[in-house]
């Protein structure tokens, strides 16, 4: 069958239509996103340090499309096989494209049991969120996954400013699932904070509005310390995070929490073993 | 839906296509465009079809097209005249005009009520006074701090007006301003000259203006839908400019408070108000819309407390609670998600 040239280019134009329709969406947050991270990494570890791929070492887990900007639910899975003799000495989360891209670092000791971590974080633009575990030999290893921002009026910013300033400081602690002697339990540590990132001139004045977060966390039982958090102005508006301690019997475990403008805000919850929240 | 106040068919309606430019068939179909979501994704298609067959055969037309593209502004009440948003996420096709936006006339000056998504809108909003009156724009009133509400006040600095917002404004466009602009960019709206422009005077709690044998009363209200809410009420016909503390039709948006906005439903219809001009959707008696969206927020409540008593987790919950706003809310899909991690983050407080 012949065809007329005006046929076949009308049929060519859609063929060409075709494959630019159906071709993977290569985003150009990608690009950036590369560039970066070269810099994150270099100013958190350095050029030299190797980083493993750790996706057999670690899960991260986020919804393909935040639903809101300001309150992204991030997890964190570590899989250390029974064999492995290593743990993970801290966890970094970063998100390449935010202001503050480095969202905070957990410190975790072996009475965590499993270092795995749920948090809630800020989320600007489309980007990859990675989380790179350091193991107490030294070794790296990272796990990504990729964040498309939200659209709409959702913005990373606080919600409810004044009343997270109007109990600032409050904590809430919850047990999660059955608790075991000697057998990894949850926690869910919560913190009334707006962890205000103060990144924009005030309009008005034209002044800097100082940032005012959460920065410094440090979780212990019966005085032995078990997790301690670097965090930033990536962490969402009344901080919460999920963690693992190893319950050695009732005892009492204790947040101490400390802002960018010196507050210190403590708590104390005794531990009950058994079926809890 | 109660009045349908656009239609081609409404003398109302006629009249302005017929004084107020653009002058089109498009603009017909454009009106329409708040009525139900099948039409309205329809004609939308249709005419964003349209739009591209024309400027791509003739593209000298497109400047004229562009103008074409601004939706009619109509007068629903003596003096009022509103921009109905289309019911669809904000998009480059409609230049993020998604929100009811509009002005009211006294006998000396202008109040305008939100002023769109860009400069653009807001230079629309200005034209549209200029062909109904002489009268200056003495007040500029924002009702939130979403982008798809305020962000056309740059268009109204020359004139110099008094830019109100509710106390918490100014604190959340600080916060939120320069992400907003980043957003207008990402989504590729016509952003050029838009701007934040910061209230001027505020509203602790109630306050009072006069456009001329008119008066206004504005309500800076508790955090609700979002933190910053503020209501007009015009005391000459009755009628309650709810902004977003009123969807109708389309998905409400929890960024505030849903404790907070459960409570204010109860308290925004005094019993002067004759009619209510929600935020997105049509104008109506406010009772049935209020009820409804009441209905949603409180039905998502108590799904969100049992499942955190249940010991879900917030990804959990979504998933659990993702069958639990009715298949009627246009944007669910956009919405309802994002609703559950809201009220998720606060009432794990309670």
């Amino acid at each position: 069958m012949k065809l007329s040239t005006s046929l076949r280019f009308a049929i060519s134009a859609w063929l060409l239509l075709l494959v630019i329709l159906v071709m993977p969406a290569g985003h150009p947050a990608l690009a950036q996103d590369n560039k970066a991270w070269t810099e994150i990494r270099s100013e958190l570890y350095g050029d030299d340090r190797t980083i493993h791929d750790g996706s057999g070492l670690l899960e991260i887990e986020a919804p393909d499309r935040a639903q809101d900007a300001a309150l992204v639910p991030i997890s964190i899975k570590s899989m250390i096989g029974p064999d492995d003799e290593r743990y993970i000495k801290s966890l970094t989360i970063v998100i390449d494209e935010n202001p503050a891209p480095v969202a905070g670092t957990f410190h975790f000791s072996r009475a965590n049991g499993i270092a795995d971590i749920a948090t809630r974080v800020r989320v600007n633009a489309y980007s990859t969120i990675r989380a790179i575990a350091e193991m107490d030999d030294g070794q790296l290893y990272m796990a990504e996954t990729f964040v498309k921002a939200s659209g709409g009026c959702a913005a990373p910013a606080t919600k409810n400013n004044a009343q997270a300033m109007a109990r600032l400081g409050d904590m809430r602690m919850r047990q999660i699932g059955e608790w075991e002697v000697d057998q990894p339990a949850e926690v869910q540590l919560m913190i009334s904070h707006p962890n205000f990132s103060g990144l924009q001139t005030d309009q008005v004045t034209q002044l800097w509005i100082p940032s005012h977060y959460v920065n410094d966390l440090a979780v212990s039982i019966d005085g032995q310390e078990i997790l301690t958090f670097e965090g930033d102005i990536s962490i969402s508006e009344n901080p919460s995070f999920n963690f693992f301690v190893m319950p050695q019997g009732e005892g009492e475990l204790t947040a101490r929490a400390t802002d960018t403008k010196g507050n210190v805000f403590e708590h104390s919850w005794p531990l009950r073993m058994g079926s809890a929240s | 839906m109660a009045t349908g106040p656009v239609s081609c068919n409404d003398p109302l309606m006629a009249a302005h296509l017929h004084r107020w430019p653009p002058i089109s068939s498009f603009d017909g179909m454009i009106g329409q465009a708040v009525r139900g979501g099948e039409s309205t994704r329809r004609q939308f298609v249709c005419r964003s079809a349209m739009l591209a067959l024309l400027s791509s055969c003739c593209p000298s037309s497109s400047a004229a097209l562009a103008r074409q593209s601004d939706l009619p502004f109509q007068e629903i009440e003596d003096g009022i005249h509103v921009r109905y948003g289309l019911q669809e996420a904000m998009t480059a096709d409609n230049h993020g005009a998604i929100a009811n936006i509009g002005f009211i006339i006294g006998d000396e000056s202008v109040a305008v009520v939100d002023t769109g998504t860009t400069y653009a809108q807001g230079e629309s909003l200005m034209a549209a006074v200029r062909h109904v009156t002489d009268k200056p724009v003495s007040h500029v009133i924002a009702t939130h701090v979403h982008l798809d509400h305020c962000f056309g006040h740059g268009a109204f600095e020359d004139a110099a007006p008094v830019f109100i917002g509710h106390h918490r404004l100014p604190g959340a466009l600080s916060e939120r301003g320069d992400f907003y602009l980043e957003q207008i960019k990402t989504l590729s709206l016509d952003g050029a000259e838009t701007r934040v422009v910061q209230p001027g005077f505020l509203v602790d709690d109630a306050a009072e203006i006069d456009v001329g044998g008119r008066k206004l009363l504005l309500k800076a209200w508790p955090a609700a839908h979002t933190d910053n809410d503020l209501t007009v009420f015009d005391t000459r016909t009755g009628l309650l400019w709810a902004g977003d503390l009123l969807f109708v039709d389309r998905i409400p948006i929890v960024d505030g408070s849903i404790n907070g906005w459960i409570d204010v439903l109860d308290e925004l219809m005094p019993g002067d108000v004759s009619q209510v001009m929600p935020g997105h959707g049509a104008l109506g008696s406010g009772r049935e819309a209020i009820e409804q969206q009441k209905a949603y927020l409180v039905s998502l409540r108590d799904g969100v407390r049992a499942a955190i008593a249940d010991g879900l987790d917030m990804t959990e919950a979504v998933a659990e609670l993702a069958d639990l706003a009715g298949p009627n809310w246009l944007l669910r899909d956009e919405g309802h998600g994002r609703n559950i991690i809201a009220a998720y983050a606060e009432l794990e407080w309670e």
